[in-house]
């Protein structure tokens, strides 16, 4: 048996072929070493994100969120909920903390969950991945099944907005969370601590829809990291990767820099140091390929 | 004017406070704003909003309604929440942004082609349709969305981005034929339209 179950939220961009596909081929190769067993939550649904918000009103996000507890309820009860996912996690949690606050809602949101034979029972919980790996294992557990240190690599620990806030990581602060930069050292890399641009938004869903204000985010995000002496960007959120790591080429080709800065999740670091090849890191589905973690990966 | 917006006039007459309270998502917390102007200058988009979120608070105190339903500025949020952990009063910021927003559209009054409203109205429907995000549909419902010809110009601009995707296997080009789905999409469109005749009653936005 697996030292660890959760019911597994895995988002719409983690799917196969989708924009975060690598995201979930390294969770899975990260899980395998720590004994993890992650089930998916049967038949889940998106979770509206928050630019769901314009056409999906508030209570039909609830009640999707909701519909995905009741799922997990039912079919893996006693499993917290694990997101991977910042927006699947934020847009699930704060549903959860609606709900739980407030009995009127819950009633509605029963109703609406009945339309499906479906009812949430208000005894999930919801978490994110980082904070399975900090609470449930803790730095020093995850330092022991290190194989190969990603010795010398220097990493700018990008955690981004909604990974962070309003919820963030227990214990650590919304300005400076210090998270990214222990788990690089635990994996033997180097994280620059002076990186100042660690919390700063990336435009989000708003890098299609405003995609210059995005993309003025998204160079300072990627030149600090260059400024501080960073080799890659490493971050726990799929838009806030996929953002930085695509659009470098559009900010090249309008702005004259020659930006060509790796982005990779935690996940992919842990594989690697894993002793995970290349492919188990998702390392192949970098747009801006990570020269030095996949010289690791091939030692 | 929409018949739901002449509806709203009509019950709230110049009290837009109050239909801000009872009809926008979290409203019941803008009477807390005490104008320190914290949120204004936390925003990461701060410079295109033409009323900060500390504005557009005092605004529905004063009755602005109009002003504030056609306003650009809180479809600029970005869902950053920068402005909810630093808000010293604590208030929602985030949510009332997206509640005035929603509410806005919702009345038929907010800015016609303003391409967060546009592309926040795409996202809901795609994911509404079959349960997941089609990435493939989503991004060509985007660059399409002002007709042929400038969706081709866009799409040919992000031409190498896409293949890369691709490359990546991480846009799938087969997606055009349907994609990712539920298995019980009929139960979670129920869920959907239950949930939306619960809100639209208890909000009065039934005709």
């Amino acid at each position: 048996m697996a030292k660890k179950e959760y019911a597994f939220y895995p988002g719409c961009s983690s799917q196969l072929k989708a924009s975060a596909s690598n995201y979930l081929t390294s969770v899975n190769s990260m899980c395998k070493t720590l004994d993890v067993k992650l089930t998916e939550i049967p038949d889940w649904n998106c979770c509206g994100a928050s630019i769901g918000y314009a056409e999906g009103g508030e209570l039909p996000r609830i009640a999707i969120n909701a519909r995905n507890f009741a799922l997990a309820e039912t079919h893996l009860p006693g499993q917290d909920i694990v997101a991977t996912c910042a927006a699947c996690w934020l847009g699930a949690r704060e549903s959860k903390d609606r709900l739980d606050e407030n009995s009127v809602l819950m009633k509605e949101t029963n109703e609406a969950l009945a339309a499906a034979g479906l009812h949430y029972k208000a005894e999930v919980k919801v978490r994110h991945m980082v904070e399975v790996l900090i609470e449930d294992f803790g730095y020093d557990e995850l330092k022991k099944p290190v194989k190969k240190p990603l010795e010398g690599v220097k990493f700018a620990g990008y955690v981004g907005c909604q990974t962070n806030r309003p919820f963030g990581i227990a214990g650590e602060s919304f300005e400076n969370p210090k998270y990214l930069d222990k788990m690089v050292e635990t994996l033997g890399g180097e994280p620059v601590e002076s990186y100042d641009q660690k919390v700063t938004c990336c435009g989000g869903a708003l890098a299609f829809s405003e995609p210059d204000k995005s993309q003025k985010q998204i160079r300072d995000i990627v030149e600090s990291a260059y400024d501080h002496g960073a080799e890659m960007i490493v971050t726990p959120c799929p838009l806030c990767q996929a953002n930085v790591e695509v659009y470098q080429s559009e900010i090249n080709k309008k702005q004259g820099t020659k930006f060509n800065m790796p982005v990779l999740y935690y996940s992919q670091l842990m594989s690697v140091a894993y002793g995970g090849s290349m492919k188990d890191a998702g390392l192949d589905g970098q747009l801006i390929r990570a020269t030095r973690l996949e010289e690791i990966a091939k030692k | 004017m929409s018949a739901h917006n002449s509806q709203a006039v009509e019950r709230y007459r110049n009290d837009f406070l109050r239909e801000v309270e009872e009809r926008v998502e979290e409203g019941q917390w803008v009477k807390m704003c005490m104008q320190c102007g914290v949120c204004a200058g936390s925003c990461p988009f701060g410079p295109h909003w033409q009323h900060s979120p500390q504005k557009l608070f005092m605004m529905i105190r004063a009755g602005k309604r109009q002003e504030v339903l056609s306003s650009d500025s809180m479809w600029m949020c970005t869902s950053c929440y920068n402005c909810v952990v630093r808000c010293p009063r604590q208030l929602p910021i985030t949510h009332i942004m997206h509640g005035l927003a929603s509410y806005a559209h919702r009345l038929g009054l907010a800015p016609k082609s303003q391409p967060t409203r546009e592309f926040a109205t795409m996202f809901w429907n795609n994911l509404a349709k079959k349960g997941r995000v089609n990435e493939l549909k989503l991004t060509l419902a985007l660059y399409f969305k002002d007709g042929l010809v400038s969706g081709i110009k866009t799409a040919l601009g992000m031409q190498s981005i896409g293949l890369g995707m691709v490359k990546a296997k991480r846009l799938n080009p087969m997606e055009i034929l349907g994609g990712h789905g539920l298995k019980d999409l009929k139960g979670f469109h129920a869920i959907i339209a239950k949930a939306r005749e619960i809100e639209d009653k208890k909000k009065g936005l039934v005709s």
